[in-house]
């Protein structure tokens, strides 16, 4: 594949991602931030919301098979989660915290244990997307050319 | 970067207990050209200021950014220490926080704080930081504008409701 349709179809992938509402307009931000001072800036910022999702969703599957419930500490953890995917506009998975908090409010164990399922999911998605989306802008740079805005 | 020798390049001490979120008010920061400490907690704020020994005012920072939501001390908690204390309450404090909770901004507000931030914070915001530095003096018709520009957000982009309880 030569340069140009590298960039086309990192376009197009990116371009899918909003119009499915996967990233949102924080990703945009995220991308303007980035300059020759800092080149890796988005994927270090995303590589910490792996870090901190994996780290997350690990604490709220062993606290959801405790025999008694914390739901104020999982309230915390989902908040932390909802924090990180909100600051790097992964927006799906924002919208799934939200929907979360509010069974930990209702301290509703069925509602939780399904959005924990749905929000693993769904980080399991936008984790592989965004992997791909990387893989494609250094195919890119390797290939010489530079990253479309 | 050159710098003419009439510019001041302001100071900025951000607190977050999230390093994504200190990471991207770092960079928010530095864009907008000012030199820029992050700490993780009012604790660690509080000490980089030198309130604990004798109240003296060990470094020069213009103004302080911290997040709400943080254990231990709260950005709230931290705007009282800043506000109640002789050397350091004419430092402008700025609240961010991911909740949209009225009484919270309202809370701030009448606690001292320039304004409120939600999360996550954009360039757009940090725009709005250089007047707070630039006049020193507070006064009533600041702290309206704050409120009025939380009621009536100018942001473009779409908000979800969340439904939050306070």
């Amino acid at each position: 594949m030569d340069l140009v349709q590298l960039q086309r179809q990192l376009v197009d992938y990116r371009t899918s991602l909003y119009h499915e509402g996967f990233l949102d307009e924080q990703f945009t931000q995220l991308q303007s931030l980035q300059d020759e001072n800092n080149p890796d800036f988005v994927v270090e910022v995303v590589s910490l919301f792996f870090e901190d999702s994996e780290r997350l969703l690990n604490e709220l599957s062993k606290a959801l098979e405790q025999q008694v419930i914390d739901f104020k500490r999982m309230d915390a953890q989902v908040h932390q989660l909802k924090g990180s995917s909100s600051s790097i506009g992964a927006h799906r998975v924002q919208k799934l915290c939200i929907v979360f908090r509010n069974y930990c409010e209702a301290q509703n164990v069925e509602g939780c244990l399904k959005c924990l399922q749905q929000v693993k999911h769904e980080y399991g998605i936008i984790k592989t997307k965004l992997e791909s989306m990387f893989q494609l802008e250094q195919q890119i740079l390797n290939a010489g050319g530079s990253i479309p805005v | 970067m050159v710098m003419a020798a009439s510019e001041t390049k302001f100071h900025v001490l951000a607190v977050d207990d999230t390093l994504i979120d200190r990471k991207l008010i770092e960079k928010l920061l530095k864009t907008s050209s000012y030199q820029v400490t992050a700490v993780d907690s009012g604790t660690k704020a509080l000490e980089f200021l030198g309130l604990n020994n004798n109240d003296h005012q060990d470094v020069k920072v213009n103004l302080i950014i911290t997040d709400y939501c943080m254990p231990g001390m709260t950005g709230y908690d931290l705007l009282r220490k800043i506000k109640e204390s002789s050397s350091f309450k004419d430092i402008p404090v700025v609240i961010m926080s991911s909740d949209n909770i009225p009484s919270r901004i309202n809370r701030c507000l009448e606690g001292g704080a320039e304004e409120f931030f939600l999360k996550p914070v954009q360039l757009s915001d940090v725009n709005k930081l250089r007047p707070h530095l630039m006049k020193r003096t507070q006064t009533n018709v600041n702290k309206r504008k704050a409120m009025d520009e939380i009621v009536s957000p100018d942001r473009t982009r779409a908000r979800y409701n969340e439904l939050e309880v306070n």
